[in-house]
């Protein structure tokens, strides 16, 4: 049903920028979490000299201009060398102008937005609880797993969900990294930008910035409904 | 069974200095004012927290030793904790608590094992609630379960009633006895009430300030009138002798004497711990005759302490037995009472734990 509703308000390149945003923001965003759960454990349970460094490396995407994000990326995924070079010969894997590279940029630009989240999360757990597991015979795994990681479980979704939102409007760190190829990297945002580029287009970008505004709205409501529940219990 | 504690730790500009062994199993109840480091004593037995220096020994199994670098984390001293805050984890049900511990013990228990737990702490109603649905006395007796159904070599408790009001406090006591007398499991109890302290335990080691300023019998320490732990009138352990059917009282002997109690609901031939608060006993120089209390028991007088204001403790011997009587210095002066004085105690009332 939501597809033929799609269909009917949306043309076919609509539609695909849209499919598009959301499949490279939820590979962004799930790709990301193992990662932004380990960094926040790593903020809240550890103490090691210059972590106030990686707490501030990790929070740079929120301040660097994405142009910038798109550049470093491509510097160092692009095909010619380096790194990409390598991952491109031994394996073929390919960041540059392809959806995969959109969703590695959407994931380090919002790579703090999940990080903050989880991080409050553990940082409001009980560590009586963690004492009372450890005498009960749980080790630190089993007490991550079972007890600090469920407790934290609302702050994680809230955290993906905003990231998500976040990804979703991901733009200059995009289409410098990856460019603006129709069905591989143009999501939304790209689109919106295109139709502006386009003579005419104006009505195409306003309907796009519709959608992406009722998406966004969205996804923050629900992030802040389960952060409510989350203060709640 | 032993037990064998000694500590040296700082916290900022407390100091933690405390050594002691426990000989016996049953209840050992760590007692001293709020601040003494009680609970830091407990913490490092369960491994919480790492003394700068010391030595902790579980029946034969060394689970500290700075001097030799052994430090066992607390997942693996099988030392079970009962905290002040229950601490259920609040995204499991009650079962699920109950068997966090279990699961994760090698020598767990059997499906008849938590059967007899849940029986013993009366959890069967609870199984399938959610701790935040729980009374606070609900909690306690879940995290006692959920500690003992780990397993546990010792079990430690840190005031699991001060949290409680007086009902629900005397909502747990008789399953604290119960778990006592039926676990034969060995228990440090932290506690700064003493009315706890003479009901449960067998020891008491007082501590003030970090360090251990007295340890002993809770029938012996609760009876001394040195003012190093208040005084309680007496401790007696007791052997149910009859249960008159005419008068509906019971007859208990211990050393020194009998007690005539109401009647218990207790088998013949059971031991009993009977407890008589020091202004519960008035001394009388000579028998009393037409008198309305059941209790008259002869001693001589071992020693007197005046306490604060116009009262005096006087701590009398009746066979092995000691009792303290808290009269006021007028009546000791009318009384003449000095060491060695012969006396009648009065006993007012009797406090017997019915139920076990």
């Amino acid at each position: 049903m939501l597809s033929a509703v799609m269909m009917a308000l949306l043309t076919p390149a609509e539609s695909q920028a849209l499919l598009l945003s959301l499949r490279i923001a939820s590979v962004a965003v799930f790709a990301a979490l193992p990662f932004a759960v380990a960094v926040a454990l790593l903020l809240t349970r550890t103490r090691f000299p210059g972590k106030i460094v990686v707490d501030g490396i990790i929070h740079l995407p929120l301040v660097l201009p994405p142009v910038a994000i798109g550049f470093l990326l491509l510097t160092i995924f692009g095909t010619r060398a380096g790194l990409g070079a390598w991952l491109f010969q031994t394996f073929g894997i390919r960041f540059v102008f392809s959806w995969t590279g959109a969703a590695l940029a959407s994931a380090l630009i919002t790579f703090p937005f999940q990080v903050r989240a989880i991080r409050i999360a553990l940082e409001g757990a009980d560590l009586g609880l963690d004492e009372a597991a450890r005498t009960l015979g749980a080790g630190w795994l089993d007490r991550l797993v079972n007890v600090a990681l469920p407790l934290a479980f609302p702050g994680i979704v809230a955290g993906v969900i905003t990231a998500f939102a976040a990804s979703l409007g991901e733009f200059g760190a995009i289409i410098t990294f990856v460019s603006n190829i129709p069905g591989e990297t143009r999501t939304l945002p790209l689109a919106i930008y295109t139709a502006l580029q386009t003579p005419g287009g104006d009505a195409e970008a306003a309907k796009l910035s519709l959608i992406s505004i009722v998406l966004a709205l969205m996804f923050m409501t629900l992030a802040e409904i389960v952060q409510r529940r989350m203060r709640r219990s | 069974m032993s037990i064998e504690v000694a500590l040296h730790h700082r916290f900022g500009a407390f100091a933690l200095d405390a050594a002691f062994r426990i000989e016996r199993p049953g209840v050992t109840a760590l007692f001293g004012p709020s601040g003494a480091g009680k609970t830091s004593v407990i913490n490092a037995v369960a491994g919480l927290i790492r003394p700068r220096k010391g030595r902790i020994v579980i029946d034969g199994r060394v689970v500290l030793d700075t001097n030799a670098g052994v430090f066992v984390p607390p997942q693996q001293r099988r030392a079970g904790y009962v905290f002040q805050d229950a601490r259920l984890f609040p995204h499991m049900s009650v079962a699920d608590n109950l068997r966090f511990g279990w699961r994760r013990t090698p020598n767990r228990l059997g499906e008849d094992g938590i059967a007899r737990i849940v029986d013993l702490l009366g959890l069967g109603p609870l199984l399938e609630r959610a701790p935040k649905a729980l009374s606070g006395g609900e909690k306690s007796r879940v995290a006692l379960g959920r500690a003992l159904l780990s397993a546990p070599d010792i079990l430690l408790l840190d005031e699991p009633l001060a949290a409680l009001d007086a009902a629900r406090r005397s909502e747990i006591l008789p399953y604290l006895g119960r778990l006592r007398d039926e676990t034969k499991l060995p228990m440090i109890y932290v506690s700064h009430a003493v009315d706890e302290v003479a009901r449960l335990a067998d020891e008491i080691v007082v501590i003030r300030g970090g360090r251990v300023e007295a340890q002993g019998s809770v029938i012996d320490l609760l009876t001394k009138i040195d003012g190093s732990i208040p005084t309680l009138g007496a401790v007696l352990d007791a052997r149910v002798e009859v249960h008159r059917a005419g008068d509906g009282l019971s007859v208990l002997s211990f050393d020194g004497g009998q007690l005539i109690v109401s009647q218990i609901a207790r088998g013949v031939g059971d031991r009993v711990r009977a407890r008589i608060r020091a202004e519960d006993i008035l001394l009388a120089r000579e028998e009393p005759r037409a008198i309305s209390a059941n209790n008259v028991l002869p001693a001589i007088v071992s020693a007197l302490r005046a306490g604060d204001g116009a009262q005096t403790d006087v701590q009398i011997a009746c066979g092995p037995a000691k009792l303290v009587a808290r009269i006021t210095q007028a009546s000791v002066a009318r009384l003449a009472l000095a060491p060695g004085v012969a006396v009648f105690a009065i006993i007012k009332s009797v406090i017997v734990d019915s139920s076990n």
